[in-house]
């Protein structure tokens, strides 16, 4: 008997700020070898769509926020990262790596937590820069001032790859974030705890509600829900299997989806970094305004 | 010596609030035809155009190309089926590995500028093409689509040798071979647009024109030889559905890229949904051009009526929605009506034309069937003469002619004011505060292209970055540049085409 019984925690949905359970009231068990981890929830179809739903209600406000501002709030959610880094560590570890048949450095539960900060801070700073890199003034034949602007292009879809559950999921949030667009997470794979803490990071650093929300859940369910639902603008996912990279581009053709999917990605590469990353989650307007009277 | 007229003794009719007699431009006399009789150089059949040489289709099928504004037949054009496209692609793939796809940057650009002057040498001989195999009014295929055709490959070829600038801080390489549709409206250009940046990022291509405008396309494989591109680095397949069907599944493709409908378009994403293709889309559009009542008023009509009659309103891009602020809906209505009644629609191949024939039986159909719909669902119609816009003004009645017309009274729910028409059919409807502007402005499933009107610069940039459109032409519309991009937001596709952005669509990013 141990002298103090621990405190476990519920881990529950991020839904527009808040943390409800599943509406469906359904659990999905978390197992390290026979242990039993956590019980979390698993998000319905219902839940999706009133995480869509939050996130589209969110999108105006996040997108017409300054750049300056959007930086600072992620840089907030870094600080808080920072905060929470031995949790978010045995959040990683609590359930081990699946073994991987790539010869890729492993990288230890508290390396990933460090390297997850460090890539939410470059894209805290690209907040105010991309727009400079991506976007570009037109030399046209013409008495016309012309130049095209990047735009966020609404509500992203982040479907995380199984591993690794932390920097898999920073690396494709931070960039559809920084860019202006608000976010569903669909945490899946073994171990989707390090997502359901990330909701409490958001929750405690100035992410307006509805900006980010995170569904733990069962990936195969819920992906042909993604695809077909036609207020989601886009989607970012990475390393996913073939049949469920099909699944998501069929989206592209029930409402011109911008579907990202991204094979073979190596979290720790510095190109992750990029403000690459960015573009395919803004929209390019080109302005037309005569240059003479 | 006569009397005196009565209404001399009859009081201004400005002060007795009769209405104004009204002066047309064009009503008082007859214009003299003044028709354009340069030589298109056609020849009676087409063939494909695959490695380099003018081959039989393997069907030994051909289909008739025909003049729009006379039904009269044009040319014989082959018809692909897939072992033709296999063979296109196997001739582009060899182009890739063997030739094109081997030349330094600077060559590639010399053989591309070669293209564009080529096609300002025979200017006037491929507008006299393009008009009488689309039916486009002459001044618009010769001002326009052919001199913004030769502008695009000369933007394009001076990119050739800069791919280390296109994605900065990336490496860059071709992709490989693509695969190209293109649409009817602009059929050179069209090609052109696919073209020019592909060839500069140093791929090999199979493309398919629009089976009512193929001859433009074929006429330029005659460029693309005497140029002396290597052979394969242009395969043209012509054909229906079926042919661009082929084009886009091929599995030797590595990118494709189409303009047309949102309905075939879906269609070719639902079906490359399981492979690893880069895809660039260009699809349809339902443009909200918005005048406040700020705008100068003269200019503004001037954009209206270009923004929606230009090219017989067959464009993507088109104002086919007007929302105009209320306090000026009625001035707004009554100078449209004069400024629409002097536009001459007619003859394509007529110097003074204005809005030319309507490119196919098909659409003539499909614009008529809005006219239609619109009087049912209780718009009102004006049209030069009030009647029916849709009827031939040629004394036998051949060609396809639709007159500009718009519809006041239109509801945000009419099927007018949602679909995309494709012809010079324009909805009027109007809004009180810049809110509602944009919010019905941005009420729809497209977001190709937008216009504002607004003499306050602050206003102008305000409304321009609420809209969500790829295009917003402000205080200005339909217009195109090389250097420029374009392309749509929401369901009126993904990429764009023009500027460096264009290209980035066309190479391999490490």
């Amino acid at each position: 008997m141990p002298d103090r019984l621990d405190v476990l925690k519920t881990y529950k949905l991020f839904i527009n700020g808040a943390f409800p359970r599943s509406e469906s009231g359904r659990s999905m068990p978390l197992c390290a070898g026979k242990r039993v981890m956590a019980h979390l929830c698993k998000a319905s179809r219902k839940d999706l769509r009133d995480a869509v739903e939050a996130a589209r209600a969110a999108a105006d406000k996040w997108a017409a926020a300054t750049a300056y501002n959007r930086g600072q709030i992620l840089y907030r959610m870094a600080e808080m990262m920072e905060g929470k880094r031995r949790e978010l560590s045995e959040a990683v570890a609590c359930v081990p790596a699946p073994a991987s048949k790539s010869r890729r450095r492993a990288v230890s539960p508290e390396d990933e937590v460090t390297r997850s900060i460090d890539r939410l801070i470059c894209f805290a700073g690209w907040a105010d820069k991309y727009a400079q890199v991506l976007g570009c003034n037109n030399p046209v034949s013409g008495p016309f001032y012309n130049f095209t602007i990047t735009e966020p292009t609404g509500v992203v879809a982040v479907i995380t790859p199984d591993a690794p559950p932390l920097l898999g999921l920073i690396t494709l949030l931070a960039p559809v974030l920084s860019a202006g667009n608000t976010a569903v997470v669909l945490a899946g794979g073994p171990n989707p705890i390090p997502a359901a803490v990330l909701g409490e990071v958001c929750a405690t650093s100035d992410v307006p509600a509805g900006v980010v929300n995170i569904l733990t859940c069962d990936r195969a369910e819920l992906l042909k829900f993604v695809s077909g639902h036609r207020d989601i603008d886009a989607v970012h996912g990475a390393n996913l299997s073939a049949p469920d990279a099909t699944i998501l581009r069929e989206g592209v053709a029930e409402n011109i989806k911008r579907v990202t999917i991204r094979a073979d990605v190596n979290f720790i590469d510095a190109d992750c970094d990029s403000a690459r990353w960015i573009e395919p989650f803004v929209e390019m307007k080109t302005v037309w305004h005569p240059a003479s009277v | 010596m006569p009397a005196l007229t009565p209404e001399k003794k009859r009081p201004a009719a400005r002060s007795a609030g009769r209405p104004l007699p009204e002066l047309i431009f064009g009503d008082l006399w007859e214009y003299d035809p003044a028709t354009e009789t340069a030589d298109p150089k056609l020849k009676p059949r087409y063939d494909l155009f695959i490695g380099g040489k003018f081959v039989a289709p393997a069907s030994g099928k051909y289909f008739d190309s025909i003049n729009p504004a006379n039904e009269t037949k044009l040319a014989e054009i082959a018809q692909a089926n897939a072992a033709d496209v296999d063979a296109a692609y196997a001739a582009a793939q060899k182009a890739f590995t063997t030739t094109w796809g081997k030349l330094p940057g600077k060559e590639r650009a010399k053989y591309i500028y070669r293209l564009a002057r080529l096609l300002q040498d025979r200017a006037r001989e491929f507008a006299v093409a393009e008009t009488m195999d689309g039916g486009k009014p002459i001044k618009e295929s010769r001002d326009f689509d052919v001199p913004m055709a030769a502008a695009h490959f000369f933007y394009h070829a001076g990119w050739a040798d800069k791919l280390d600038y296109v994605a900065p801080g990336r490496k860059v390489a071709p992709l490989g071979v693509v695969g190209q549709v293109i649409p009817w409206n602009f059929p050179l250009l069209m090609m052109a647009w696919k073209l020019a940046p592909a060839l500069a990022m140093g791929n090999t291509i199979v493309i398919k024109p629009a089976e009512t405008t193929s001859v433009t396309a074929l006429k330029f494989a005659e460029i693309i030889q005497d140029a002396g591109l290597p052979p394969g680095t242009v395969n043209i397949v012509t054909g229906f559905g079926d042919t661009g069907a082929a084009v886009m599944n091929h599995p030797t493709a590595v990118k494709v890229a189409f303009t047309g409908s949102t309905e075939v378009g879906k269609i070719i994403m639902r079906s490359l949904a399981g492979t690893d293709k880069k895809m660039t889309m260009e699809l349809g559009g339902k443009a909200a051009n918005i005048v406040f009542d700020d705008a100068p008023l003269d200019e503004a009509i001037e954009g209206v009526v270009n923004g929606i009659f230009f090219n017989q309103g067959e464009v993507c891009c088109a104002g086919s929605r007007l929302f105009v602020q209320e306090s000026i809906l009625p001035a707004v209505i009554r100078k449209l009506r004069h400024r629409m009644a002097s536009l001459r629609v007619g003859d394509p191949m007529d110097k003074n034309t204005d809005v030319g024939a309507i490119n196919s039986k098909a659409q003539h159909e499909r614009i008529a069937h809005y006219v239609r719909l619109g009087r049912e669902e209780g718009a009102t119609l004006h049209a030069s003469d009030d009647t029916d816009p849709c009827v031939s003004p040629a004394a036998d009645g051949k060609g396809f002619f639709c007159r500009p017309c718009f519809f006041s009274d239109v509801q945000p729910s009419h099927t007018i004011a949602r679909e995309e028409i494709f012809g010079p059919v324009l909805s009027v409807m109007s809004f009180r505060t810049p809110d509602e502007a944009v919010s019905r402005a941005n009420n729809t499933p497209y977001g190709l292209a937008a216009g504002v009107w607004t003499d306050k610069g602050s206003k102008v940039f305000d409304i321009a970055r609420r809209l969500k459109a790829g295009v917003v032409w402000c205080n200005t519309y339909n217009k195109f540049d090389p250097a420029s991009p374009f392309g749509g937001y929401k369901e009126s596709g993904f990429g764009r085409e023009g500027g460096v952005h264009g290209l980035r669509p066309y190479v391999d990013l490490d």
